[in-house]
């Protein structure tokens, strides 16, 4: 698989939002704002490519020379919600700007599970250090994109009249899968 | 307001019923439910998880920190996901293989963290065992019956579980000249079925 091939594979055809099924949470949580929906998209990117790229460290000069695959799930659960703590003190006290933007939705990231299933999918894929690199940023990239597009859409949505039982979330995830449908046309690329 | 244990339970299953009242943990419910058996299986194996974790946070709930607890939890939480995980690469290996990522994406699942933050640290150990038995049949019954939809209409089978030799369940429900629309059992068809289920619920509750 080539780079070009991760990349636009990560972002279209396999988008963790609409393709994998990951970090649904806050994609329905949080798109109903334009506001919350680029500030959760920024803090994703962010906290996922490193995420990524450090478990990769820890997986393949930790846990397999310790034969301690099997604690991989703690493992990167600890080293995510660490991170993201991390992130967080980091960003208040170096670029206050980026933190006030990203706001709460740092913190939140600890269990979104886009970051985490990236993570282990990584590791699933047997994907080498720069592949893995490229892939996280592919996913982080399309989880934004997914969502804004998304927000987008929900923002008129509110102004449409909508049956009573189909409002809010029913209708959300209908408009989703037709979201889900367009990125689908992207299949016949790689 | 005392309430019993059986009351406990049965919220789970209608009142509070996961996916579809609180609308949480939805990665499982859409990426799985392919077929009824993935949906059974997955609801399972978070059962497992939510009863064990519940039981072990009302057990400490008097132990951990209030500053640390959400850290305490997912420890916890963690520690059952990975015993579930090899549990079921021991026994039941093929259906590991099908739910794949989703097994170890139990620890962030919303619903497994929301109830023992919003009830196993406030409940005794008896009522969180119900609580989390109530949420976790609950899960298990809205996976499989979105299962059976997706896999009714768009493979035209109905599968309840696959032993290495046989496979129990329906073939061809529709008989064997309908044509399975494909469309349900991959990615947007997930979200439109869940759409109109939640639609569904909606207007059953609003009598």
């Amino acid at each position: 698989m080539g780079y070009m091939e991760i990349l636009i594979g990560g972002i279209f055809v396999n988008n963790i939002l609409l393709a994998q099924f990951l970090g649904n949470c806050p994609f329905l949580g949080t798109s109903k704002k334009m506001e919350t929906a680029v500030g959760m998209a920024m803090a994703v990117v962010f906290v996922l490519v490193l995420a990524g790229v450090i478990t990769w460290v820890l997986y393949a000069f930790f846990l397999v020379p310790y034969k301690l695959v099997y604690m991989r799930t703690i493992a990167f659960i600890l080293v995510i919600a660490s991170l993201v703590q991390f992130v967080e003190m980091f960003l208040k006290k170096s670029i206050p700007a980026l933190y006030a933007g990203l706001g709460i939705f740092l913190p939140l990231i600890t269990t979104n599970c886009a970051v985490f299933g990236a993570c282990i999918l990584n590791i699933d894929k047997e994907l080498n250090f720069m592949k893995t690199l490229v892939q996280s940023t592919a996913y982080a990239v399309g989880f934004g994109l997914a969502l804004i597009l998304f927000a987008g859409v929900r923002e008129r949505i509110i102004l449409a009249r909508v049956p009573k039982p189909l409002q809010d979330t029913s209708i959300g995830l209908v408009t989703a899968g037709i979201l889900s449908l367009t990125f689908y046309a992207f299949k016949g690329m790689i | 307001m005392a309430k019993t244990f059986t009351q406990e339970f049965t919220k789970g299953l209608w009142e509070e019923i996961a996916p579809f009242r609180l609308v949480l943990g939805l990665c499982p419910v859409l990426g799985v439910t392919t077929t009824v058996e993935n949906g059974i299986g997955m609801g399972l194996a978070t059962t497992f998880v939510l009863v064990f974790s519940n039981l072990l946070v009302a057990s400490l709930r008097n132990i951990i920190p209030s500053k640390v607890r959400i850290a305490c939890y997912i420890i916890i939480i963690a520690t059952f996901v990975v015993v579930i995980e090899l549990l079921m690469q021991a026994f039941t290996y093929p259906l590991f293989l099908k739910l794949g990522v989703f097994i170890p994406l139990i620890v962030v699942n919303c619903i497994v963290l929301g109830r023992a933050e919003a009830f196993a640290s406030k409940n005794s150990i008896s009522f969180s065992i119900a609580d989390g038995l109530g949420i976790g049949i609950g899960f298990t019954l809205s996976l499989a019956a979105l299962g059976a939809v997706r896999e009714l209409i768009g493979a035209n089978n109905l599968t309840l579980w696959t032993t290495p030799t046989s496979v129990i369940g329906l073939q061809e429900v529709f008989g064997a000249n309908f044509e399975p629309f494909a469309f349900m059992v991959q990615a947007p068809g997930a979200f439109v079925c869940l759409g109109l289920m939640l639609c569904g619920m909606n207007l059953l509750g609003s009598k």
